[in-house]
């Protein structure tokens, strides 16, 4: 039998990154006001929070889709572009994944706020809107999306696409009929992931959308303010936070794609 | 309606120069080792290889034509069914696909597969099929498409060895039926003797030996031809 390397020197470092993953979670729960917490969560502010995050991180997961999906099958289909505009593009999608959130805002608020390159041309105000909220959640969501379906485009068989050609399809309805059916399992896993992120986005739309409750005023926003005026109600908000979070990752259990690991 | 072909493809190193006529009705055989541009040849017909000569089928000239617009129905290997469709979507999709209403294509597709007796598994997904049903199925689909050429890539090779003489026979007596014309690539002379009129036999991009299977047998032109027409002790 081959000896294991799980030696205690590794077990203890091991052990630890365990305890810093869980035991936040743990004392989350531990702490969670469990009696007031329906008092808590039926404040108006509360609810107001909660219905505006739910309302834009779907609307932004839906402009993620349909402006995702295609950015993703010519990304997925790039591979015969010559090097330079290939590894610009897919740099360009992978940057809103590494920038720190607030730097979007604030690269946001340069483009389209009021003296901004494109938003001193525009007869409307975006900055400090609904509309900021889920443009903030765009960009910092999308390109989860985005990754998730070019790994199932790539992952799957082209040769179906060539079978439905032989049979009169036309590429559009190719596209519709094999491609993306092929591949919904990686776009359902984009889109929550997606969802997740925009759900939990605070830096960006702090600095590109501030904080007016009911307008731009997110749940992750709310807790942190709550923070400072009622510990109680911002751990109960950390709560609703975390159930729809970890929702989330039962429902992806098994879709985790390829592409997004890499 | 019949079929004229001047094929002139490279891919790499190799090059395909084959030229040939299929008559109406009739099913050519292509035979050949492995690499000799069997499926080049049926990849260069149904437009997924480009093709520096003229395929006509009739008046029409094939190559001016997208792979959707030529009417050449392709069986490919092993199938491609589509995996998300049942089989009498996958059916249907040929029909849907050149504009039929939704109703009409599923009760083309539900003919079909009465037709190759496959009307029991019209609500099954590819994945719960047997081979020699995935086959049929695979031609169905082919065939749903009314197409004027049909293109066989080794039909039955990804069959089990004890069903195959039974899916052979099915297999040509639906082709008897089938009013175009048929190249069929494959290996085995079973399948030229039940399935084909008349035989190619392609070495290295270049046909060796044109005839029918009895001239093959009698006068190999090619150790290749040898080899494949001696009998089996």
């Amino acid at each position: 039998m081959r000896r294991s390397f799980l030696t205690p020197a590794l077990w203890i470092p091991a052990g630890l990154a365990i305890a810093l993953l869980g035991l936040p979670l743990v004392a989350l729960i531990v702490r969670a006001p469990w009696a007031q917490l329906p008092e808590l969560l039926s404040r108006t502010e509360v609810l107001q929070a909660l219905g505006l995050s739910l309302a834009t991180a779907s609307i932004a997961t839906l402009v993620s889709l349909v402006l995702g999906i295609p950015l993703a099958l010519v990304l997925a289909r790039s591979a015969d572009w010559p090097a330079v505009p290939r590894r610009l593009l897919r740099a360009l999608v992978t940057v809103p994944l590494v920038l720190p959130p607030v730097v979007g805002g604030v690269a946001l608020l340069l483009l389209l706020g009021r003296r901004g390159l494109i938003g001193q041309f525009l007869p409307f105000q975006i900055p400090f809107s609904t509309t900021a909220v889920v443009i903030a959640q765009v960009f910092v969501a999308m390109p989860f999306l985005v990754l998730a379906v070019e790994g199932a485009v790539r992952a799957s068989d082209r040769r179906f696409e060539t079978a439905a050609a032989t049979l009169g399809a036309t590429r559009w309805t190719i596209l519709r009929r094999v491609t993306l059916p092929l591949v919904a399992p990686g776009v359902s896993a984009g889109a929550l992931l997606c969802f997740t992120r925009a759900l939990g986005e605070f830096g960006a739309t702090i600095t590109f959308a501030g904080s007016f409750p009911g307008v731009t005023q997110t749940l992750p926003i709310a807790t942190y303010l709550e923070l400072q005026r009622d510990p109680d109600a911002a751990i109960a908000l950390s709560l609703t936070l975390m159930v729809v979070s970890v929702a989330v990752l039962v429902t992806l259990r098994d879709r985790w794609v390829p592409g997004l690991t890499s | 309606m019949s079929l004229t072909a001047e094929l002139r493809a490279d891919r790499g190193a190799f090059s395909l120069d084959l030229a040939f006529a299929v008559e109406p009705g009739g099913t050519l055989a292509l035979v050949g080792p492995n690499g000799a541009g069997k499926s080049t040849t049926l990849g260069a017909i149904a437009g997924l290889v480009p093709n520096r000569g003229t395929v006509r089928v009739g008046d029409r000239v094939l190559d001016e034509l997208p792979v959707e617009q030529r009417r050449v129905g392709y069986v490919f290997q092993d199938y491609l069914l589509f995996p998300h469709l049942t089989v009498l979507e996958n059916v249907a999709f040929g029909p849907r696909a050149t504009g039929m209403p939704r109703a009409e294509a599923r009760q083309a597709a539900s003919d079909w597969l009465a037709r190759l007796d496959l009307a029991a598994l019209a609500q099954r997904r590819p994945a719960q099929l047997s081979g020699g049903q995935a086959q049929r199925v695979a031609l169905a689909r082919a065939l749903a498409t009314d197409p004027e050429v049909l293109l066989l890539d080794e039909p039955l090779a990804a069959l089990d060895v004890e069903i195959r003489a039974d899916v052979r026979a099915e297999l040509a007596s639906h082709l008897a039926d089938y009013a175009g014309l048929t190249i069929v690539v494959t290996h085995s002379l079973a399948d030229v003797a039940a399935l084909a009129h008349g035989v190619i036999v392609l070495e290295r991009g270049r046909a060796t030996q044109r005839g029918s299977l009895a001239e093959l047998t009698a006068a190999p032109a090619t150790a290749y031809v040898e080899r494949l027409t001696r009998p089996v002790e």
